[in-house]
């Protein structure tokens, strides 16, 4: 496959993750390769977002492990903290939009912008132009740089959702997680979001957890089906659309 | 705690921070000018009153930064006042009994002075202790319960239980800490008599300089890209993790910095009072520490520095006219600031502001009518 000459960026091997005795995710494996789009679809309660809550360090995992390659690294992310997951250059966005509603917007996109995180640093510390710079260039792009001294609370869903997703991609991170990033947003809102996406791709590889499948069509390099837990396809949208149990278990239910 | 959260509470134009701390300068300015002209025109009981005010005012303020500022609300600073109170009580005993034992120590039947009294027959340990006792002890139980994820009402309560512990131990303590009694009985400070006007007047100028440079710290680190990430521990602490920073080290340091400045208050509270016991320490005297911030206007500084004066101030009037309504005044005026001042005290300088606002729409709205009458009039004649 074309996707071996790619560096791999996540390994996902043989991961469950259990609560009491349910099994949310059972012996998943998956590898992400860099400048990828994975999309994790599925019916709800397939495994999906609690899948990309064992990478980002939020749930503990109860087997298997996620390796994450960096710099030519190798992380072994369920033993790391969650905020110095983050800062390896894992973002991560949740399900519901989720800001800073007593900073401005740009006060928003500092905190995030920063690559010290640290107390002393963000005692003595100042942007620098190129920070400042790049805050301003995502700001745009998102089409919320005129709003940059409101507070987020004037913002529409759809415009925090945009403001989370800017929030991460001013941190440069090499694997981005996004929950839903579409949920709320109109059809022109969304051909945007898909248009951030693939901006976002050229140094970055993405997962992104959907049930909007026009958008996972223009936007996904590879498709992941989660069922019951289990991984019940994987490849191109192409592949996984014409897959009969994929159409039996989700789409053919209405899945769009 | 609206006003600092609202977008619109002034002229609804862009402000950040940094404009917010702008307009509390002059509201600052006033306060400290007042403070400092106090024993030029007041008599020296109540200069000796103000001194008391400012250390309760030194508390408010470290109250508002884990509070107003992170979100943390403890209901045990007593605690940290009272280590800082005891530090320097014990030293000042120690002054006043010279060689021998103190005379409450002689009372409970001990004949030798306790090993860890010792040390605090110097001046220096004890200036050191006052700021360091608190600051290890919240070091421990901040590390304990925030990087445990312990948060909201469970810290409160955590908080409160401290407080009433500490007055316990030190109650159950007759023969160390002198009981229910407290300490007391001081002669002198750092070999200077405690009667003299001098020393009176030097203290209250300690406590103010004290009250000015934690003030300013304090609004500095708040307006630097710190005071911005303990809004957003504050607002959703969840986000703030995954942006990348540590939650719990934030926390830990503010609830350090909060009892360092509660520890200072508590020993300069101790010289101009002339004792410390059981009752400064315990639940309800911690948690008038939290209304006099709320009252005051929590996240906005100044604001816990006025509520401190303020209500303190007030309660002093009344009580000595009508003991007995004190309390229901103070609960009056807490429920009136609920009800009516979400923003605190505060946020009566922002009252001109609003009336400003309110005519200026008035005139835009009718110059707009006025506007569209008169080119309803222009199409009519074409």
């Amino acid at each position: 496959m074309a996707n071996t000459e790619k560096k791999v960026v996540l390994d996902i091997n043989d991961v469950s993750v259990t609560f009491g005795s349910f099994k949310a995710v059972k012996h998943v494996t998956t590898h992400v390769y860099e400048n990828e789009v994975r999309f994790l679809i599925g019916p709800n309660g397939a495994g999906k977002t609690t899948l990309l809550d064992a990478i980002c360090g939020k749930n503990k995992l109860s087997g298997g492990n996620i390796v994450y390659h960096h710099d030519g690294e190798e992380y072994d992310l369920p033993k790391i903290k969650e905020n110095k997951i983050v800062n390896l250059g894992v973002g991560r966005k949740f399900q519901a939009p989720s800001v800073f509603t007593g900073l401005t917007i740009f006060e928003n996109m500092e905190l995030a912008a920063v690559s010290d995180r640290g107390i002393m640093s963000s005692i003595k510390g100042r942007l620098s132009q190129e920070e400042k710079e790049r805050i301003k260039d995502q700001l745009e792009f998102v089409g919320l740089y005129q709003y940059r001294n409101d507070y987020p609370t004037i913002l529409s869903h759809g415009q925090k959702q945009w403001l989370e997703i800017a929030m991460l991609c001013v941190s440069k991170p090499k694997l981005m997680l996004l929950d839903e990033p579409v949920a709320g947003m109109g059809r022109r809102e969304t051909e945007r979001t898909a248009e951030l996406i693939r901006i976002i791709q050229r140094d970055c590889a993405v997962i992104v957890v959907e049930h909007d499948m026009q958008f996972v069509r223009e936007t996904a390099t590879q498709v992941t089906v989660l069922h019951d837990g289990e991984i019940l396809c994987e490849g191109s949208m192409d592949e996984v659309q014409n897959n009969r149990q994929v159409i039996d278990v989700y789409l053919g239910r209405g899945g769009e | 705690m609206v006003s600092a959260k609202n977008p619109f509470d002034m002229k609804g134009k862009h402000f950040s921070i940094k404009d917010r701390l702008t307009a509390t300068n002059i509201l600052a300015l006033a306060i400290f000018v007042f403070l400092a002209l106090v024993p030029l025109f007041m008599p020296s009981f109540r200069v000796n009153m103000f001194g008391k005010y400012m250390c309760f005012a030194l508390v408010a303020l470290g109250i508002d930064m884990i509070w107003g500022y992170t979100g943390i609300l403890s209901l045990g600073h007593g605690v940290y006042f009272g280590i800082g109170a005891y530090c320097m009580a014990m030293h000042l005993k120690l002054e006043a009994s010279g060689s021998s034992l103190p005379d409450f120590m002689t009372w409970s039947g001990v004949t030798e002075l306790p090993s860890f009294w010792q040390p605090f027959a110097n001046g220096a340990f004890t200036i050191i202790s006052v700021i360091l006792l608190p600051v290890c002890l919240a070091a421990i139980i901040g590390s304990l319960t925030f990087l445990n994820r312990i948060k909201g009402v469970y810290f409160s309560i955590l908080s409160q239980a401290l407080a009433y512990a500490l007055a316990t131990f030190l109650i159950g303590r007759q023969e160390y800490f002198g009981g229910s009694n407290g300490l007391t009985g001081f002669t002198t400070v750092f070999g200077k008599s405690l009667s003299s006007q001098t020393t009176k007047y030097v203290l209250f100028y300690v406590t103010l300089a004290a009250l000015a440079v934690c003030f300013i710290l304090c609004r500095k680190l708040v307006s630097k890209r710190f005071g911005r990430v303990c809004l957003a521990v504050r607002d959703a602490e969840n986000r703030a993790r995954f942006t990348g920073y540590s939650p719990a080290k934030y926390k830990v340091f503010m609830y350090c910095l909060s009892a360092a400045l509660a520890g200072i208050a508590g020993a300069l509270y101790v010289p101009q009072v002339g004792i410390v016991s059981p009752t400064d320490i315990g639940i309800a005297p911690s948690t008038e520490m939290v209304v006099w911030t709320a009252i005051g206007g929590k996240g906005t500084l100044i604001g816990a520095v006025l509520g401190a004066l303020v209500v303190n101030l007030f309660k002093s009037l009344i009580s000595e006219s009508f003991p007995s309504i004190w309390q229901f005044f103070l609960g009056f005026l807490c429920v009136a600031v609920i009800l009516f001042l979400p923003g605190g005290l505060v946020s009566l300088k922002d009252i001109p502001a609003k009336i400003r606002e309110k005519k200026e729409k008035k005139a835009a709205n009718a110059r707009e009518t006025a506007k569209a009458h008169t080119e309803n009039d222009g199409t009519a004649e074409s």
